[in-house]
This record gives C-alpha cells, sequence and structure tokens, in this order.
C-alpha cells in the first residue's frame, strides 16, 4: 500500500520506564538517502527515539521498520545500522583497525573482506596513518572519525548519529560539519542525526524533526522549519536569539496589540476566520530598521536598552509593549544603549499563534 | 602626605617555618601513634628471634641479644597441636590449597554477575541483588548450620572443596556489588557499540570489559586472598582437623594446654600466618586501600 | 507480524543463566539459611537437628542462662565502646593525614597494617602483650614501678577492656581510611571558603566538614556495629572466653554450643538472636539509605 520507499519506519511508537511515558505514539517515516535531523531540549525524547531505532532500548508498543523489514524486536547487529556515539565508544584496548574490524569479525566475515572495508574506510575518512594506534593516543576529531569509520565499514543502509559533535571544541565542530555533509552527498546513506544544537540541525538536515516531550513537534525541511513554524514552540524554539512575541488579539484582517494595529494584508494564512488572542511573531532578522522601514505597513519608536555586538551583525535589546525585543542590525550600524530606534514590521515575514492552541493561525 | 615606601614590607614568598609549632605537633602525634601501631610487629620480631631462656629473664620489648633462628624452624615444622606435630607447614599448604581456587572461582562467579547486573538488567534482578547485599549483613552463625547439612548432602562437608564453595558463596555479595558498581561506572555507549557491532553476552565480557577492568580484578583479589586467608569461623566449623586452614591451626598450637609454653615459637608462628596478608598488603599499597573502601563503604 | 515476539522468560537468556550462582545463593543459603535457622530454633534439636517443636523453650533456656547474659553485657561494653572510641580515632587520625603531610602514604601504611591480619594473629600479639608475667606489666615493674599493676586478660572485670584494645589496634585504621576518603570527597572550595572567611580549622571540622560528613558517618557506623555483632575469632584467640565466662561473646555461644556442646537448638536460638540484632541496626539504615533514593 505504501507509495515510495522508506528507508525507515516508524509506527505508533510507545516507550514507558515504570510511569514515565518517554515516547508517545510516535510515527515517522525516514525516506531513502535523507539526512534527517533529531532536534529538541535535553529529555524530549530525541536520543531514546535512536536508541530504539537502534535496538539498545526494548520499545512498549508499536513497529519499527528499517528496509521494509519489521526489526522491532530484532538483535541492533542485525538490523543493518550503523551507529555513531557522542563519546566515540571506541574500545580502549582495540587498535583503530581493531575498532574497525570487530563487527565485521562478530559477522564472521572472510578476512580479506575485512581488510578490504576497512582499508576504504580509512581512505574516506582519512584515517590510514592512524591505524595502527590505539584511541587513547589519538585527539578528539580523530577519535570521532575513527568512530564514523566503525559505522562506515559495516556497509549498511541507514547511519545513527547520537550527538556526535557536541564533545568537539567549537572549530572542529564546524570543520567535522562540513566533512559529515560531504561524506553524506557521496555515500548517499540515509543518516537519522540526533542534535540539540540548532546549527548542526539547519546545515546538515534535509529534514529538520522538531521534539518536545516524546512527541514530534513538527518534521519539515530546515527552511520551513525557520520561516513557517507550526506551534509557537517550534518557533520559539528555533533562531538564536528566538523569536520576538508581542501579545494582542486578532480581529479580522488586523492584529492588536497595546494601542497599535497591524493590518496583516500580506500574512499567508494557514487557517482561515480565525480570531480572539494571538501571539505575533517576528524573528530579530526580520524587523526592519533605518531606510527599509518605509518599505513596512507598521512602524514604532523604541529604546535601546542592551547592544551585543557579534562582530557581523550586532543585536539590540528594546522594549515593545512590555516584551523584550531583539532587533538584528547590521554590524557596521552605530547604535548607542538609551538611543531612539524606529523599528518596521512586515507581516509576510511574521508567525501568527493562536493563544488558545498555541498552533499557527 | 606620606608616601609609603613601596620596596619595604613583604615581597617574594611568604618564608616558611619548617620547625614550626605546628608542625611539632602534627608529625609529632602522627609518629607517636605510628609507633604504638608498629610496636606489635616489632614485639612479634623480636620475641620470636629470642631464645625461651631470655624471654624468661625479663623484656618483651628488647631486641634479641643472641638472635636465633629455631623458634621459626620450629614453629614451621615441629610445633605441635594436640598429637600432630608436623608445624604450620601443613597448614600454610591447607591455606593455600583453599585460597588459591575460592579467590578464582569467587572473582569469575562475581565479576558474570556484576556485568550481568550492570549491563542486561533483566526482570528480578535486582530483587536477587537486595537479597545478597542483605545476605551481607546476616551474621554467618545463622547460616552455618544450614551449610553443613548442604555440604553434607552433596558430600563436601569436611573438606577443602566444601571451604572453597561456602568462602565463593560468602564472597559473592560484596564482589558481586564491587563488579557491578565497576561495570556501572564504564561508559554505557561502550556496551551499546559492541551490541551495534554484533558481540553477545560473552563476546562483550571477554573481549570488551575485561581487558578494560584489570585494576578492579587486582582489587578483588587483594580482598579475597586476606579475606580468605585470615579466615577462622568457615575453616574450624567446615574442615576436618587434618584440612584446618593456617589460622585454625595458629590458634590451637599457640593456645593448646598441653606442654610448655614456647612464647618464640608462639610469635614465630603467628608472624609466619601474618606474613602472606602483609606481603600483599605493603606490596599493593594504594589498591588495597582502594579495595577496602570500595568493599566497605558499600557493603 | 513478520517475526513471534520472543517469550519474555528467553530474553536475555545468557544474562539469567549467568546469574544463576547469585540467584542460588541468594534463595538458598541466604534466604534459605536464615529461614531453616529460625525455624528450627522453636524444636529440640540436640545433636542433630529434630523437627520437634517447642515453642519458645529454647529462648526462655538462653535468657536464664548466665554465659549468654554475660555474653551480652561483653558485646554490649565492647560494642559501645569500640563504636565510640574507633569513631574518635579514625577521625583524628584522618584528620592529621589531611593536612597535607609529608609521607602520608607511610603514616597511612602503619595505620591500615592491622587490619591486613587476620583477627587470630591480632589476638594471639596481644596476648602476648598483655601477658602479665612478661609482657607491658613485668616491664614496667622492671623499670622500678614495683606496684604496677596491668593485667587485663586475667582479671574477669577487665577482660573485655584488653580485646578491646586489640580490637581498636586492629579496625581504627580502616575507619580512618573511610573517613579520609569522606574528607578528601568534600568539595576542596569548602577549605578556600573558610579560609578567606577567617575560620579556624578544627572549628571548620566541626561546624563544616563532619556535619558533611553525615553519609560516612553513618555508613561506618553500620560497618562497625555489623562487624561487632560478628566478633568470634579475636576472643577466641585472646582469651578463649575466660578467665571463667567473662570474656564470653554471643557468637562464641552459637559456634560452642552447635558443634561442641550438642545442643543445636540452643546455638540456632542464640543465632537467631544474633540475627535480630543486626537487623535493628541495619534496617533503619537500609530504609534511610535506599529507601529514600527510591522516593527523590
Amino acid at each position: 500500500m505504501k507509495t515510495h520507499k522508506n528507508s525507515v519506519e516508524i509506527r505508533g511508537l510507545d516507550l514507558r520506564f515504570g510511569h514515565v511515558e518517554v515516547l508517545k505514539n510516535l510515527n515517522l517515516d525516514v525516506n531513502d538517502g535523507e539526512f534527517l535531523v533529531l532536534l529538541g531540549s535535553s529529555g524530549c525524547g530525541k536520543s531514546t527515539l535512536l536508541n530504539c531505532i537502534a535496538g539498545l532500548l526494548e520499545v512498549t508498543a508499536g513497529q519499527i521498520f528499517i528496509k521494509e523489514k519489521n526489526v522491532t524486536w530484532a538483535e541492533p547487529s542485525d538490523r543493518g545500522i550503523g551507529m555513531v556515539f557522542q563519546s566515540y565508544a571506541l574500545y580502549p584496548q582495540m587498535t583503530v583497525e581493531g575498532n574497525l574490524s570487530f563487527g565485521l569479525k562478530n559477522q564472521k566475515l572472510p578476512k580479506p573482506e575485512i581488510a578490504k572495508r576497512v582499508a576504504r574506510a580509512a581512505e574516506i575518512l582519512q584515517i590510514e596513518s592512524l591505524l595502527k594506534r590505539k584511541p587513547g593516543a589519538l585527539s578528539g576529531g580523530q577519535r570521532q572519525r575513527v568512530a564514523i569509520g566503525r559505522a562506515l565499514v559495516r556497509d549498511v543502509d541507514v547511519f545513527l548519529f547520537d550527538e556526535p559533535l557536541s564533545n568537539l571544541d567549537a572549530k572542529l565542530r564546524a570543520d567535522l560539519r562540513v566533512e559529515l555533509k560531504q561524506l553524506h552527498g557521496r555515500l548517499k546513506n540515509t543518516m537519522i542525526y540526533v542534535t540539540h544544537d540548532q546549527i548542526e540541525a539547519m546545515t546538515l538536515a534535509d529534514r529538520i524533526a522538531i521534539m518536545k516531550d516524546g512527541l514530534i513537534e513538527q518534521l519539515d525541511t530546515p527552511n520551513n522549519i525557520y520561516n513557517r513554524p507550526v506551534n509557537k514552540y517550534v518557533a520559539g524554539f528555533i533562531g538564536s536569539p528566538s523569536m520576538n512575541f508581542l501579545e494582542g488579539t486578532l480581529e479580522g484582517n488586523s492584529f492588536k496589540f497595546a494601542d497599535h494595529s497591524i493590518n496583516l494584508d500580506g500574512y499567508e494564512f494557514t487557517r482561515q476566520n480565525q480570531s480572539g488572542g494571538v501571539s505575533f511573531g517576528i524573528r530579530p532578522e526580520h524587523v526592519l530598521t533605518g531606510d527599509a522601514v518605509s518599505d513596512a505597513v507598521f512602524s514604532t519608536a523604541v529604546q535601546v536598552q542592551v547592544i551585543e555586538p557579534l562582530g557581523s551583525d550586532t543585536l539590540a535589546l528594546a522594549e515593545l509593549a512590555g516584551a523584550k525585543f531583539w532587533i538584528r542590525l547590521d554590524g557596521e550600524a552605530s547604535v548607542a544603549v538609551g538611543e531612539t530606534l524606529t523599528v518596521g514590521l512586515r507581516p509576510e515575514r511574521a508567525s501568527l499563534f493562536l493563544h488558545s492552541d498555541e498552533l499557527r493561525v | 602626605m606620606d608616601k609609603v615606601n613601596r620596596l619595604e614590607g613583604p615581597a617574594g614568598p611568604r618564608p616558611k617555618k619548617a620547625f614550626s609549632g605546628r608542625n611539632i605537633m602534627l608529625y609529632g602525634t602522627l609518629i607517636m601513634v605510628s609507633l604504638y601501631y608498629l610496636l606489635p610487629l616489632y614485639v612479634m620480631v623480636v620475641t620470636s628471634l629470642k631464645g625461651m631462656p631470655e624471654i624468661r629473664l625479663g623484656n618483651i620489648f628488647s631486641p634479641p641479644m643472641e638472635v636465633t633462628f629455631k623458634p621459626w624452624v620450629k614453629a614451621w615444622s615441629e610445633a605441635c597441636t594436640g598429637l600432630n606435630c608436623e608445624g604450620l607447614s601443613r597448614g600454610f599448604w591447607n591455606s593455600v590449597r583453599i585460597t588459591v581456587p575460592s579467590v578464582i572461582i569467587s572473582i569469575a562467579i562475581a565479576s558474570v554477575n556484576g556485568y550481568a547486573l550492570a549491563n542486561w538488567r533483566f526482570k528480578g534482578a535486582d530483587i536477587f541483588f537486595t537479597i545478597l547485599i542483605f545476605g551481607a549483613f546476616i551474621p554467618y552463625q545463622v547460616m552455618l548450620y544450614p551449610i553443613v547439612i548442604l555440604l553434607r548432602e552433596i558430600g563436601l562437608y569436611g573438606g577443602l572443596p566444601g571451604l572453597v564453595i561456602v568462602h565463593s558463596i560468602f564472597g559473592m555479595p560484596i564482589l558481586t556489588l564491587l563488579f557491578r558498581n565497576y561495570f556501572s561506572s564504564l561508559p554505557e555507549e561502550l556496551f551499546k557499540a559492541a551490541r551495534v557491532d554484533g558481540a553477545r553476552f560473552w563476546g562483550i565480557y571477554f573481549r570488551i570489559m575485561l581487558p578494560m577492568s584489570l585494576p578492579i580484578f587486582v582489587v578483588a583479589m587483594i580482598l579475597q586472598v586476606t579475606g580468605i586467608w585470615n579466615d577462622f569461623l568457615f575453616g574450624v566449623v567446615y574442615t576436618r582437623p587434618e584440612y584446618y586452614p593456617m589460622t585454625v591451626q595458629l590458634n590451637n598450637i599457640v593456645n593448646s594446654v598441653q606442654g610448655v609454653k614456647e612464647y618464640n615459637v608462639n610469635m614465630a608462628a603467628t608472624i609466619l600466618t601474618g606474613l602472606v596478608p602483609l606481603v600483599i598488603y605493603f606490596v599493593s599499597g594504594k589498591l588495597f586501600v582502594r579495595g577496602i573502601a570500595a568493599g566497605a563503604v558499600k557493603g | 507480524m513478520q517475526n513471534a515476539r520472543p517469550n519474555q522468560l528467553f530474553r536475555n537468556m545468557t544474562a539469567k543463566i549467568a546469574a544463576i550462582p547469585m540467584i542460588l545463593t541468594a534463595l538458598c543459603v541466604f534466604v534459605g539459611g536464615t529461614v531453616w535457622t529460625i525455624v528450627y530454633s522453636f524444636t529440640s534439636s540436640k545433636l542433630l537437628p529434630r523437627a520437634k517443636f517447642v515453642g519458645f523453650d529454647q529462648y526462655e533456656r538462653l535468657w536464664s542462662t548466665s554465659r549468654w547474659t554475660v555474653s551480652l553485657e561483653n558485646l554490649f561494653i565492647y560494642g559501645l565502646c569500640s563504636l565510640v572510641l574507633s569513631l574518635i580515632i579514625g577521625f583524628l587520625l584522618a584528620s592529621l593525614l589531611d593536612q597535607k603531610i609529608r609521607f602520608e602514604n607511610t603514616f597511612r601504611s602503619i595505620l591500615l597494617y592491622p587490619f591486613a591480619l587476620s583477627f587470630i594473629v591480632t589476638g594471639l600479639v596481644w596476648q602476648w602483650i598483655l601477658n602479665p608475667e612478661f609482657g607491658v606489666q613485668s616491664v614496667v615493674r622492671g623499670a622500678g614501678w614495683i606496684g604496677f599493676s596491668f593485667n587485663p586478660l586475667y582479671d574477669s572485670e577487665l577482660v573485655i577492656y584488653g580485646v578491646l584494645i586489640a580490637g581498636l589496634w586492629q579496625g581504627s585504621g580502616l575507619i580512618m581510611v573511610l573517613m579520609l576518603a569522606g574528607m578528601r570527597g568534600i568539595d576542596q572550595d569548602i577549605w578556600k571558603a573558610s579560609r578567606v572567611d577567617g575560620i579556624p580549622m578544627w572549628k571548620t571540622y566541626i561546624l563544616i566538614i563532619i556535619p558533611m560528613m553525615r553519609p560516612v558517618f553513618i555508613t561506618t557506623l553500620v560497618i562497625i556495629a555489623s562487624g561487632i555483632v560478628k566478633v568470634y575469632d579475636l576472643v577466641v584467640a585472646q582469651t578463649g572466653g575466660g578467665p571463667g565466662i567473662s570474656s564470653e561473646v554471643p557468637a562464641k555461644y552459637v559456634y560452642d554450643y552447635m558443634f561442641q556442646g550438642q545442643n543445636l537448638g540452643q546455638g540456632f536460638a542464640a543465632s537467631t538472636m544474633m540475627l535480630l540484632a543486626v537487623l535493628i541496626v541495619v534496617i533503619p539504615w537500609a530504609y534511610l539509605e535506599f529507601g529514600s533514593k527510591n522516593r527523590g
């Protein structure tokens, strides 16, 4: 009955530890060759979900399919997955070569085949010179390469990454991120990647699944997640500094807050004919300043309270209608604390969420 | 305005007094206490090197005027327990034959148990484990006789194998705890990685866990060797006289009511019995401390 | 469904098989043996266990035997003294070693080595040192103090204190190590803070460190207490229970009645009383230690 081939398919997955529900009736389809990122704050169940897919956690209810095969009760090693862990989890007493070949030896593959695969993985990851060393003698970046290599040699369809870059420093993380993306472009495997880092998620993913409390809040492309978040949680979670929210009411075609009113012509409504209390969300970088204010349908003056120069751009914190209001300015912009800034808002770039269900209007 | 002369006053490292009152108090106390703790060892050694006439003359603290090793020889090969006059050597070899297999078996069982508990949590495991730990607190006296019956049923009462079983059983709570805690402290992701790599229960135990756990095995070994070597109660209850371990034989030699008391032989025998754990203690140093701390704090 | 769900019983089968020795020990020896002894303490077993139940007879006889009451009294004195003294000595020694001293390892090794010895060895050495004819008493008298008298092992009032001296010598090193570990486990910033605040060191120990070490104290207390109830070898080696019955202890009572007096029923009843004593100590502790963890 399925219309297209899924690489990983999850049906009605439940996971409980005693009385704690970690995953609740979760459904997820991952396309063949897709890079899917599971993103969420700690405790949202993203790593738990990954461990379920790997077979390292026993599910309470539901089914997991990998490559059309029901693997709900299969051993981790029989699922056709490779996994990369946050702490690398390299076997400390084995050399890099031993680490790479351990899984293959357990599969009882012939020796030449093992050697071939190890050599290929080492070449792809450029760790040929490290093969005889032990993990203790490697740097963090090298260790993570070996950990990826261990997944690579298994020659599997699905790669699982459990926050693989979080133990690295910022510079290395950025480098390896690029390498991972190139690797995916080359191998075209399905990859499921867990992280709490938005930048990793945005840069790597074909699609992102934002998780909260064991549920997937939104599953979409990075672009849609960023620009058209389905609910207030997703809107506030993605982006740094996070989206500004103005609280007010939706009346017909205009948003009323404090004693202002914004005409919503140009806003793409998801649901028609709603009214009542809403949050008007606008990202700091979508607030217009300077000459651009003239394009806005609404403008007002705010007083700058704090300035955070980041080099490439400058963040200014102000207050609008009693709420904190961040504005992203050009790095060259000269503003001072206490200065008054005229800001403009355009409904095209805004997101409106109903107070009653916190969903996008 | 007075100007402060900045060149005067404290500069550079603060001078330290090597013989401050505090240090004299501190080290003085420690040295006194240490001497007190060393005293019995010293008395044992000097007494064992004296002849009986010299002992009768007087001071147990004075060094021997004439050093003799006869008491040691006598303690090892001639001292009598009852009618038997083979010395401590038989007890020594009995203790060796008890300790070696007991240590190996108890550690093998407990390490696998600890590993199963730490990494393969299965239903009911916690209940058995709790019982086991509670068992460590039950006075041995409560279980002495039922074990006599069990051993008699399987025909091992009185011999060495029976005692080995008893030591393995009573070593289990503390060792299992030791290993469980150690294996739990290893990164769980290693275990997960090994499972993804297709290793099973024994594969992970032998290929991944064992090579990483040498220190804890040494700690367990120290704990067990000293514990089993020093045991008296189980030895006296579960073995016949010809299989008595060294401690039991020592007590029988020293506290026998027959004959003239030969204090020098007694002390030589006492040192000989304490020698094995003492050597292990001084050789292993910090690991011993780690062992008893791990064993005691958690047990 | 493509494959049948594996039977719950057979999941992790290898792990379960590997745990069989533990399960057998826990059930057969620890639970089974304890229950068996308790049950048979209500019988009139003599040379061999016989299931002839006589109610509380054995317990009545036990409590009317002077040897048992003396044993308990001794255990109480020995227990209380060694509890208090070894905690104090252990803590003081640990705080001395905690002063960033040189040769810490040497001092620690010296203070702890008695713990590596068997109780039999300890008992025999102290029996020799306290020997009235040749030991401390005769040395002091020989030095000129003719009237000096220190002969605990042959004085029925003092003999248990003689055992106590040996017990403390052997056990206090362990308490010191545990206390030291507890002190080292305390955040070093506490010391920095108290130094900045100008609090004297002894005051820091009493007002800050000791309260913070509460869990260590409790655990140590339980260890000492459960060790005290088992005290046996030391008495056998050092005094043999004498003079007369004045240094008897419950564990020796049990052994003597079970294996020498051929009065199993008495042994079972006495050992059941020992179990009761341990439970009184251990259960509140286990409740505090593990009960709270389950809730939190």
